[in-house]
C-alpha cells in the first residue's frame, strides 16, 4: 500500500536552519546537512528545504547545501524559494534535489510551471500555494504570505495541475505556527479538486492533526517543521501514532 | 565501469550519486561508443515513453541498448528505464519498445496518478536482486504507466496501488525495477548494491 510520508521542512537562511534550532542531540546545531542527515536517520520518507533568505547569496549556498545532503541521504529532496526561472530549476535539480517547488514566480509567470514541466517532467514541478482565507473563499498570496494575488487557490490549484505541476504543496497562512493543526477544510476542497499529490502544511501541533489532516483532509503527505525540530515528537512517535490509527506508514 | 544512459531526458545525478556512494565508478555515457568502456549499464529515467524511445533512436542508444540486452550483459532499467524494455506502451502506441520483455504498459485508472511516493513489493519470486530484502519492503514509487508483463515467469515483485502491479523483473542477466532504489534510502542502496554483487 501507498505510505503517507512524512516531510520535515527545513526553513533555510544562509546555510543555517532558522526555524527551531533546539536540536538536543545533535553537535551541529541549525545545520541542515547534519539535520537532513538525522532526519534521515529517524525515517523521513522525503525532505523539503526552503529558502527564505531570498537573496542571491542564500540560494548559492542552499546549492551547495544540497550538493553535500545529496552524496549522504538517499530520499527525495525538494527545493524552494526564490527560483524564478527553468535555469533556477536547472541549477536547483544539477545540485542533487529532485523537485523544485515554486510560489510566487508561478502566480506572477504561470507559463513557468510548464516551461519547467516540459524540460523536467511534470514530477520535478512542486506548485507550492500559500492560501489565506476570507469568508467562504481562500486565495494565494505571494511573496512569503505578504501580498494577495487575488487568485482563489482552490482554482489555482487546478490550473496549476492543468500547466504541469506534479503535486501541490499546500500551506495554510491563518494556521502556519498556530499549533491548532491543519486548515482541514481547505486541504480536502484541494485535494478534492486535483488528481496529484497534496502535501498539506501549517499548523501541526501533534499527531491527531496529522490523522485528520489524511482522513479528512485527504493529504497525501504531511509537510513538518517546529513539531520535529523542537524535538517534541520523533519522526518514529508520529509514524506509530498513524499506523495505530490505520494510516500506512513506511518503516 | 558502470555506464549511466544519457539521453538526455531525466536527471542521472542521484543515480550516480548512489553508485559512488556504494564505491563505485561510474561514466555518464552520451554517445553509444561509451558503452564500450562498461561492464554494467544503467538505463534511467523520467518522463514520457514515446520522446525517451525517441532520443534512444535520434542518440543511437536504441541500437546499442538493444545489442548490450542481446548479449545478456548486465543491465538494469529503473522507472521509465523499465518500462522501454517492453514491447509498448499506451502512452504512445505509435512508439515501439526495446521488447525484451513481452507486455505493454497501461495508464493507472485509479487514485492519484501518478502514483508518488512509499509502496511496497510483495516478493513473487527468489533472486538475488532481492538478497536480503524483506518482502514488503517500502521503495520510492513515481509513475503514471505500469507494466503488465505477459510472461509471468520474468516477473519477481508486484505491486498493489488500486490493482497488483510488476513493479521487477528479471531475465538472467538483465533486471528491471519500477521504483527509484537510488531514492528509497538504505533498502535501495542494499538492492543497487546486490546488483553490482550478481553481476
Amino acid at each position: 500500500m501507498l505510505a503517507t510520508r512524512i516531510i520535515p521542512c527545513l526553513d533555510v537562511d544562509l546555510g543555517r536552519v532558522v526555524k527551531g534550532i533546539k536540536f538536543k542531540d545533535l553537535d551541529n546545531v541549525g545545520d541542515p546537512v547534519e539535520m537532513a542527515k538525522s532526519y534521515n536517520e529517524q525515517g523521513a520518507d522525503e525532505l523539503t528545504f526552503l529558502d527564505i533568505g531570498a537573496s542571491y547569496k542564500s540560494r548559492e549556498i542552499l546549492i551547495e547545501v544540497l550538493e553535500k545532503v545529496s552524496e549522504q541521504v538517499f530520499i527525495p529532496l525538494t527545493v524552494g524559494g526564490g527560483l524564478r526561472s527553468t535555469e533556477d530549476m536547472r541549477k536547483a535539480l544539477n545540485s542533487g534535489a529532485d523537485k523544485v517547488a515554486i510560489c510566487t514566480s508561478a502566480i506572477e509567470n504561470p507559463s513557468l510551471i510548464t516551461e519547467g514541466a516540459k524540460i523536467f517532467g511534470s514530477q520535478c514541478i512542486v506548485l507550492s500555494i500559500d492560501a489565506k482565507r476570507q469568508g467562504n473563499s481562500w486565495y494565494a498570496y505571494t511573496h512569503g504570505g505578504r501580498n494577495n494575488s487575488g487568485i482563489d487557490a482552490i482554482k489555482w490549484a487546478k490550473k496549476g495541475e492543468n500547466l504541469g505541476a506534479g503535486e501541490i504543496l499546500l500551506n495554510s497562512i491563518d494556521k502556519d505556527g498556530t499549533k491548532e493543526g491543519y486548515d482541514i477544510e481547505l486541504t480536502a476542497k484541494i485535494s478534492e479538486s486535483v488528481s496529484i499529490p497534496v502535501i498539506a502544511s501549517g499548523g501541526a501541533g501533534n499527531p491527531d492533526q496529522l490523522v485528520d489532516a489524511v482522513k479528512e483532509g485527504k493529504a497525501d503527505a504531511v509537510l513538518l517543521a517546529s513539531l520535529l525540530h523542537y524535538g517534541e515528537y520523533t519522526i518514529k512517535d508520529i509514524k506509530e501514532h498513524l499506523e495505530k490509527k490505520e494510516i500506512c506508514v513506511r518503516w | 565501469m558502470i555506464a549511466i544512459i544519457d539521453y538526455g531526458a531525466g536527471n542521472l545525478r542521484s543515480v550516480k550519486k548512489a553508485f559512488n556512494h556504494l564505491k563505485q565508478d561510474t561514466i555518464i555515457a552520451g554517445k553509444p561508443e561509451d558503452l564500450d568502456k562498461a561492464d554494467k549499464v544503467v538505463l534511467p529515467g523520467v518522463g514520457a515513453f514515446g520522446s525517451a524511445i525517441e532520443k534512444l533512436r535520434e542518440t543511437g542508444f536504441y541500437e546499442a541498448t538493444y545489442d548490450w540486452l542481446y548479449e545478456n550483459k548486465p543491465f538494469l532499467g529503473i522507472c521509465l528505464g523499465m518500462q522501454m524494455l517492453f514491447e509498448e506502451s499506451l502512452e504512445s502506441e505509435d512508439t515501439r519498445g526495446l521488447g525484451i520483455f513481452k507486455g505493454k504498459c497501461p495508464r493507472f485508472k485509479e487514485g492519484k496518478v501518478p502514483q508518488m511516493g512509499w509502496n511496497q513489493i510483495n516478493i513473487t519470486r527468489e533472486s538475488p536482486l532481492l538478497e536480503g530484502i524483506k518482502d514488503k519492503s517500502f521503495f520510492y514509487f513515481l509513475h503514471g504507466y505500469y507494466v503488465e508483463a505477459t510472461d509471468t515467469g520474468t516477473v519477481i515483485a508486484t505491486t498493489d496501488y488500486f490493482i497488483n502491479y510488476t513493479s521487477m523483473i528479471q531475465k538472467e542477466n538483465i533486471f528491471g525495477v519500477q521504483f527509484h532504489p537510488e531514492k528509497s534510502g538504505e533498502t535501495g542502496l542494499k538492492m543497487l548494491s546486490n546488483w553490482l554483487e550478481i553481476c
